[in-house]
């Protein structure tokens, strides 16, 4: 593998991710009844609600204590006061995500202490406040994301009795994939907790009345029960060891931790579904055995075809490693691997995953101005990610397969399934599919132009 | 219906909104938001981006942390004909370390790679909260890169926290104050022609009227700041007058310019027919030629009357729908009143998140008894105003979107992301088709059978 290590340059060129708080909101609207308010100034959190209601296309509502330039001076405790007091009026949540900003976390605010007060001086008793500091600076969205999970659960998990039930935490997928996940689940017997469960929240049916926090979610009592579980499973190989909720869990209340990849592709899927039946001793039901029989068959179907592929896959580290694998069991080249973050763990994933090869390049905490240097130089024919790799198509021709966060200039980014032995069908579908678009659309003129010629001379 | 527990309301906010017709005290606005009311309203970084961003052959340079730059990056309609570098998102990505120690060098070393790697004629720093608090000196930092490189590099003072939106367009148009006063070489003598203030290029609507003005024999000078270039630009103090649209953003343009050059101004709108007609003449008379004006009548019939048939034929299907707005600016908010009239449409909830007093007491005049009018609404608000008034339709931006469809409502998007042209006849056209394909789209019809 080509060690391509952290490319830095003085200037950021088309930036590959968001930043820390908005995965710290999409975390909280995995929670039932919960709502966030974001300690900083109006704008910030007026951009993450725009990005996110883009991408989901359901409402986003996110409070901010938005502080003004006095505030910058001399503290703004009394912004985020009274914006709980308001938030709360409107909106009576059951829980609270209180998030840090860059501009609080450097004007010094300490938002845990600000909500400590605040419970004592609104007697509010064992209130659910939970405060997450996330400053934008401290890391990309899929950071805040899982220091979010991570602390809502050290707020709410209790010592409770052990009991048979498993967590899972999943890391950002799509609704439609944690719905997947929990069908593969109730499909082997399996009680699970998961976390954050927005598979209801952030893609809610139409319904009336209008509901100001969407159905659905963790509940606080699934929460609270977590710390007795008999194991959790965290299905992200990347997150960092002081992200991760699996290790908090581990650590707290000695919940056996198993760590699974993202079950994309058939291997990641084995492992899942190994694990499942491990933990609980079922068999693997008929109906998914026969849906890893038709994955099977539809890899045969296609292994000609994706053996033309060379892909460029950028997005979340956890999204990326799994196309990255899902392309290697399919003979595509996943001949660039990258992420806007920073991730040792994805560098090293990759190394295991392509070893012996010399045509993949993995590069981190990059941009996508490098993405796209790096994606021509590899003669990629196909890229994988979200829609600001759409350059890579306007600019240079590679067509674009659409998956991650943020899906802003296409619908339904939160419907797409990529997990299971179905969702990974689909996944290879819309792969394949992009391969044969390009061929079948250019074959023609090129053969005309590579082998024909105008019969001349006598004979 | 929703029972509302009537605790939706803030008592903060009970002057921001108004009922036409009841008494009550005046409608307060230009305020900071309340905290923890899920306001809809952008940064001052956000006001002077819309306004700056335009600039096609700019680089623009965030100064920050990265999120502000992600945010931003390639999300507006404003369409080019030329240089395509103002898509490009750029960042100096300011980590913990550069808030500790200073943003300075990592700037000004982001201002040189990009100067090598894309020779634009002009730098703009964009300030951000994070760079406004550490207190790294821009303005130094700028001054001393446009001499190493020889272009123009000028920051842009837009601290989301130092007030809202309309602030970041003032900031904008300081800046852009500066731009002319730097291309202070000595004018080419040209005929006088007249700069369009407040229109940026969105679906390329600055094309559709322009092509007018060429019909009617008018020169566009240059354009404030759709598909304009550095060069265009400063040649915009030569103008026999300005023209501005959107007066939110670029009223204070042209009153600066007015105040340096001498230049007169006088507002126009191109929402709606009636608007995009009397804007015509008004500059047609302006510039005191009788052929213009005589071209500009032909040109307004001939435009108006192939609108007119599909206007009224929209006009049938829409007319007693019920509309709420909510929107930027007052200018927006005052022109879609005209226009849904012309549709047939009644205005029932209207709202802006940066309105001006003056704009206010126009739209006041302006709607029937009974609308309700808010300032810096927030979805609750939204929510229940539009169901209390039985609106068939909102206008609005993005985030607006969703909530509009949760509630089975029809819904326009006038915001700056738009891949269509509303102005002018066509525009016209296009926003009544519009709503026309939201109001009247079969998918209603399977909500009202319940969700
Ligand atoms: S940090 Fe400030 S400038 Fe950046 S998005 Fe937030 S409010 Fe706007
Ligand atoms: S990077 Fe920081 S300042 Fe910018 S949007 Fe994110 S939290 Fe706000």
């Amino acid at each position: 593998m080509e060690a391509i290590k952290t490319m830095r340059h003085s200037v950021i060129e088309n930036p590959c991710h968001a930043c820390m708080p908005l995965g710290a909101i999409l975390a909280f609207k995995g929670i039932q009844g919960a709502m966030v308010i974001i300690h900083g100034s109006q704008g910030c959190s007026t951009y993450m609600r725009r990005h996110i209601s883009e991408h989901y296309n359901e409402p986003i509502d996110v409070a901010s204590s938005s502080i003004t330039e006095p505030g910058t001076i001399y503290g703004g405790s009394v912004h985020l006061k009274k914006g709980l007091d308001h938030l709360i009026q409107v909106y009576h949540p059951e829980l609270i995500g209180i998030l840090s900003t860059c501009l609080a976390e450097t004007i010094g605010e300490d938002i845990a202490r600000i909500a400590a007060e605040y419970t004592v001086e609104r007697d509010m008793g064992a209130y659910p406040l939970v405060s997450v500091p996330t400053p934008g600076y401290g890391g990309g969205h899929s950071e805040g994301y899982f220091l979010a999970v991570r602390h809502i659960i050290a707020r709410i998990a209790r010592p409770v009795p052990k009991h048979h039930r498993i967590n899972v935490i999943v890391p950002h997928l799509t609704p439609a994939e944690v719905r997947e996940i929990k069908r593969i689940m109730d499909l082997m017997g399996v009680d699970y907790i998961l976390c954050p469960d927005y598979s209801e929240t952030l893609d809610s049916p139409f319904a009336r009345p209008y509901q100001k926090i969407a159905g659905g979610g963790t509940s606080l009592q699934e929460l609270a029960m977590m710390g007795g579980a008999s194991a959790t499973i965290e299905m992200s190989r990347c997150v960092e060891t002081h992200l991760s909720p699996g290790r908090y869990l581990a650590g707290t209340f000695e919940v056996p931790l198993y760590n699974s990849p993202v079950p994309v592709g058939i291997e990641a899927t084995d492992l899942f579904v190994n694990l499942l039946k491990e933990l609980t001793g079922q068999p693997l039901p008929d109906v998914l055995q026969r849906e890893r029989g038709r994955l099977l068959d539809g890899m045969i179907d296609s292994h000609k075809y994706n053996a033309e592929g060379r892909a460029v896959i950028f997005g979340d580290p956890d999204m990326v490693l799994a196309v990255s694998s899902i392309c290697m069991e399919n003979g595509i080249v996943p001949a660039v691997a990258a992420s806007g973050v920073h991730s040792k763990a994805l560098e090293l994933e990759m190394q295991t995953l392509t070893a012996g090869r010399t045509d993949v390049a993995t590069v981190t905490e990059t941009d996508l101005a490098v993405i796209r240097d790096l994606a021509v130089k590899a003669e990629a024919n196909i890229a994988i990610g979200h829609s600001d790799g759409r350059y890579l198509t306007e600019r240079e021709g590679i067509p674009l397969v659409r998956l991650g966060f943020p899906i802003h200039d296409r619908v339904g980014g939160q419907r797409l399934v990529s997990v299971g032995y179905a969702g990974t069908m689909m996944l290879l579908d819309r792969i394949t599919n992009c391969l044969l678009d390009s061929k079948l659309s250019a074959y023609r003129p090129r053969m005309l132009k590579k082998y024909y010629s105008e019969p001349s001379g006598k004979f | 219906m929703k029972t509302d527990r009537g605790e939706t309301l803030l008592k903060a906010r009970t002057g921001f909104i108004r009922t036409k017709g009841e008494r009550m005290p005046t409608q307060s606005c230009e305020a900071d938001s309340v905290s923890g009311s899920v306001s809809q309203r952008a940064c001052v970084y956000c006001g002077a981006r819309v306004v700056l961003n335009p600039i096609t052959d700019a680089v623009h340079l965030v100064h920050g942390p990265i999120g502000c730059a992600s945010y931003t990056f390639d999300i507006r309609g404003s369409l080019s004909s030329g240089a395509e570098l103002y898509r490009y998102s750029f960042s100096t990505d300011l980590k913990e370390q550069d808030i500790i120690f200073g943003g300075e060098r990592k700037l000004a070393a982001a201002i040189d790679e990009l100067v090598q790697k894309y020779h634009p004629p002009l730098v703009l720093v964009y300030s951000t909260c994070v760079a406004g608090v550490i207190g790294d000196d821009l303005e130094a930092v700028c001054r001393a890169a446009a001499q190493r490189h020889g272009i123009a590099v000028l920051p842009v003072e837009s601290s989301g926290f130092a007030g809202n939106k309309s602030e970041g367009y003032r900031v904008a148009c300081e800046v852009l104050m500066r731009l002319m006063e730097a291309g202070n070489s000595p004018l080419p003598a040209m005929e006088p022609g007249i700069n369009y203030l407040g229109d940026y290029n969105l679906a390329g609507e600055l094309w559709i009227i322009g092509g007018y003005l060429r019909r009617m024999g008018v020169k566009l000078n240059a354009a404030f700041t759709g598909d304009s270039s550095l060069k265009a630009l400063q040649t915009a103090p030569a103008a026999a007058f300005n023209i501005v649209q959107c007066a939110g953003s670029m009223g204070y343009l042209a009153k600066r310019m007015q105040e340096r050059y001498g230049i007169p101004f006088f507002h126009v709108s191109f929402l709606g027919l009636q608007d995009s007609a009397d804007s015509l003449r008004l500059i047609a008379s302006a510039t005191g030629d009788e052929e213009v004006m005589a071209r500009t009548e032909e040109l307004i019939a001939e435009e108006a009357g192939q609108a007119e048939p599909f206007i009224q034929a929209y006009r049938d299907k829409l007319s007693g729908k019920k509309a709420a707005v909510y929107v930027g600016g007052g200018f927006k908010a005052i022109s879609l009143i005209k226009q849904f009239r012309e549709l047939g449409v009644e205005v029932v909830m209207i709202g802006t998140q940066t309105g001006r007093k003056e704009e206010y007491d126009e739209i006041h005049n302006l709607v029937e008894d009974g609308t309700v009018i808010l300032d810096d609404a927030n979805p609750a608000e939204l929510e229940r105003f539009m169901s209390r008034q039985g609106a068939d339709l909102l206008v609005g931006g993005v985030k607006e979107r969703p909530l509009a469809y949760k509630l089975g409502v029809a819904f326009i998007d006038h915001n700056h992301d738009r891949k269509h042209p509303l102005s002018g006849f066509e525009g016209a056209v296009h926003f009544a088709r519009e709503v026309y394909h939201t109001v009247c789209s079969p998918v209603w019809k399977y909500v009202k059978q319940g969700g």
